[in-house]
């Protein structure tokens, strides 16, 4: 903790695969401090999960530790399974909007109803940016995407509030303009039981920023700090007050028995029946 | 010896314990969930974790986190769910991960008849997955066969660092015979090799290369994207492509004739060849007996193991038989393997059943022998 922070020790020597003002970048960075600062000289109490798209990169192969790049859509059962057999280890999800609340929605839900002990950081850039920049699950209503040439029609998915909905512990949401907040937000969520769920809001200039009218990166963000309401003040607003806006900060903070505190009993349990029988 | 009286789904959960599995995920689907059930009271009490999970994909999901981890895993299904499994079955190929994927084979296609016996999952078990791939898979004929043959899965895969098929049916699966279980001594059970501290290369420079736990310091990187020998990606390198890719594929495909169990019979001096394999088989031996009886000479290729198919027994039953049968409770998958393998030595007949989980009777492979033999 009193040695200065440096992302090299968490991180294999190998040159990184994102755009130039990607907002990986943060969330990666914005994580390694986290750690950092709770103390860890090192990932080996960690293991990493992640599906397919950009922000899976994150962790794999870069990240010093053990780390499983999974198929689209699916880290979280894979971590289900792993935390289930080794219920000591850290386990830490990153994906996409497109892997978390698309193609891998139903995991999500039911990771976050069993309380399954992980934290799912979600990197949400509001568009499918490895494939080019398709609609997403997430993408507003009316942007133009490839696959929305005349501006989506369809309504993003509120996943920060869908989580709460169905048990997490904790839930945040915090944009890359408001790195301090992801990282408190990150540390805290690592010392939390059960499900934690945090999303980041993202830039991706290349394949979304562009094409809705962002000259860069540094356009986007400041957009994400324009339109940013904190979740004390939302409560306030009204539908059409909100449109527009990015809801952010802390949604849920709770105590719930979790999944592995529920089998691991379950199983003394039954062990315990076993002998007697 | 111990002797049980045990449903087909039930000596297999108790052979996948023996075996050393120690995880279970699946999701419920007639006429596998007897096994996701006995797991359910049978894993806790050996400190073992079973779980339902949300649909098939996240179940065999779990199935290789867990093996990650360092368990023995396995799923259980039938044809739909055996569907939603092939992405990921793919996924464990390409990440060496040895599992244990149950398919108690039902009738297809889509909905099928649920509830009734099929044969029709054969090719899927061998080409289910995209890209090159190469199967093991298993085809119990019997309630003891389903005992031993979900160990033998669980020796290959751990063995082979594989995923690996135990194709089952609706038929043995729900029948009730007798088992018997050798002394646990005499049981063998293979372990995945692990490394020596320091060594990186989990994905290469070997045939089966060690396989490490996450958790020991390994910081093993895993992926389904193509990697060099220490799974660092790499998404555009011929090289390391064919390497990878030609490594996984003939560390099965070389062991063929090391893989390939089968019961033979009178292979060498038959007129009348019967290929066969799980519920289907069970037909066979009394119509051999009938057509012995009557003077034909007739001999049979069992296949326990189906994939990589079992080429050498079958060549030399097209080398002696003029005529080989091949019955199966589908439209014609085995056949033309058989067709291939046997080239022109042997003309290949095809017996096909479909419909009710009617199963084909001794009659009718008689019959069909008699006619193969008049010709």
């Amino acid at each position: 903790m009193s040695k200065q922070f440096s992302v090299k020790k968490y991180l294999r020597p190998l040159p990184l695969p994102f755009c130039a003002g990607c907002g990986a970048f943060t969330v990666m960075s914005e994580f390694l401090r986290a750690v950092h600062e709770l103390g860890y000289e090192n990932l080996d109490k960690f293991v990493f999960c992640s599906g397919i798209g950009c922000s899976s990169w994150i962790p794999s192969p870069y990240f010093e530790a053990d780390s499983i790049h999974t198929l689209h859509g699916r880290s979280i059962p894979v971590a289900t399974g792993i935390k289930l057999m080794r219920p000591d280890l850290n386990v830490v999800v990153f994906g996409g909007d497109g892997d978390i609340v698309g193609i891998g929605l139903s995991h999500f839900i039911h990771a976050a109803r069993r309380n399954m002990d992980m934290l799912v950081i979600m990197v949400n850039n509001m568009i499918y940016g490895m494939t080019g920049g398709q609609v997403a699950p997430t993408t507003p209503l009316k942007a133009k995407t490839t696959t929305t040439p005349y501006g989506s029609f369809e309504n993003p998915l509120d996943s920060a509030r869908l989580a709460v909905t169905a048990g997490a512990c904790y839930v945040a949401r915090w944009t890359t303009a408001h790195s301090t907040q992801l990282k408190e937000s990150i540390k805290k969520a690592l010392n939390v039981k059960g499900f934690k769920f945090i999303e980041a809001i993202s830039q991706c200039p290349t394949a979304y920023g562009r094409r809705v009218g962002f000259k860069d990166a540094a356009q986007m963000l400041k957009w994400f700090k324009e339109n940013a309401v904190i979740i004390e003040e939302a409560e306030k607003l009204n539908e059409e007050e909100l449109n527009g806006k990015i809801v952010i900060g802390e949604f849920t903070q709770r105590k719930r028995p979790t999944l592995i505190e529920n089998i691991y009993k379950t199983i003394e349990e039954a062990k315990k029946e076993h002998g007697e029988n | 010896m111990e002797i049980n009286f045990w449903q087909g789904n039930e000596a297999c959960v108790e052979a996948a314990i023996i075996a050393g599995c120690r995880f279970f995920a699946g999701y419920p689907i007639t006429p596998a969930s007897e096994i996701a059930e006995n797991m359910a009271k049978k894993l806790p009490k050996v400190g073992g974790i079973a779980i339902q999970m949300e649909d098939e994909i996240a179940s065999i999901g779990a199935v290789v986190g867990a093996s990650w981890a360092g368990a023995k895993a396995m799923t259980a299904t039938s044809g739909p769910g055996f569907d939603l499994m092939q992405e990921t079955i793919g996924w464990a190929f390409m990440t060496e991960t040895p599992c244990v994927i149950v398919d108690v084979q039902r009738l297809g296609p889509s909905t099928g008849q649920a509830t009734k016996c099929g044969q029709g999952d054969v090719m899927q078990a061998r080409w289910g997955t995209h890209g090159d791939y190469s199967a093991i898979a298993l085809s119990p004929n019997s309630v003891q066969e389903m005992f031993e043959l979900t160990i033998e899965a669980f020796n290959l895969a751990e063995k082979y660092r594989t995923p690996v098929i135990l194709l089952a049916d609706e038929i043995v699966a729900h029948m009730r015979e007798q088992v018997k279980i050798p002394p646990q001594e005499k049981i063998k059970i293979v372990n995945r090799r692990k490394p020596k501290l320091g060594e990186k290369a989990f994905f290469g420079l070997e045939e089966v290369p060690p396989m490490p736990s996450i958790g020991e310091g390994f910081h093993v990187t895993v992926t389904g994207s193509t990697h060099n020998e220490y799974g660092i990606r790499f998404t555009a390198d011929p090289h390391v492509h064919k390497r990878l890719v030609e490594r996984i594929n003939n560390k099965i495909k070389q062991h063929a004739e090391e893989l390939a169990d089968t019961e033979n019979y009178k292979i060498d001096d038959c007129e009348v060849g019967i290929v066969a394999f799980g519920c289907t088989s069970r037909a066979i031996y009394e119509a051999v007996e009938h057509a012995e009886a009557k003077g034909i000479r007739v001999g049979y290729v069992r296949l326990k193991t189906i994939w990589p198919f079992p080429e050498k027994p079958v060549k030399e039953l097209a080398q002696k038989a003029e005529t080989i049968i091949v019955p199966e409770m589908n439209l014609g998958q085995i056949f033309y393997e058989v067709q291939r393998v046997a080239g022109c030595s042997a003309k290949i007949v095809a017996l096909n059943k479909i419909g009710g989980g009617e199963p084909i009777t001794p009659e009718e492979i008689f019959e069909k022998i008699k006619e193969c033999a008049k010709k």
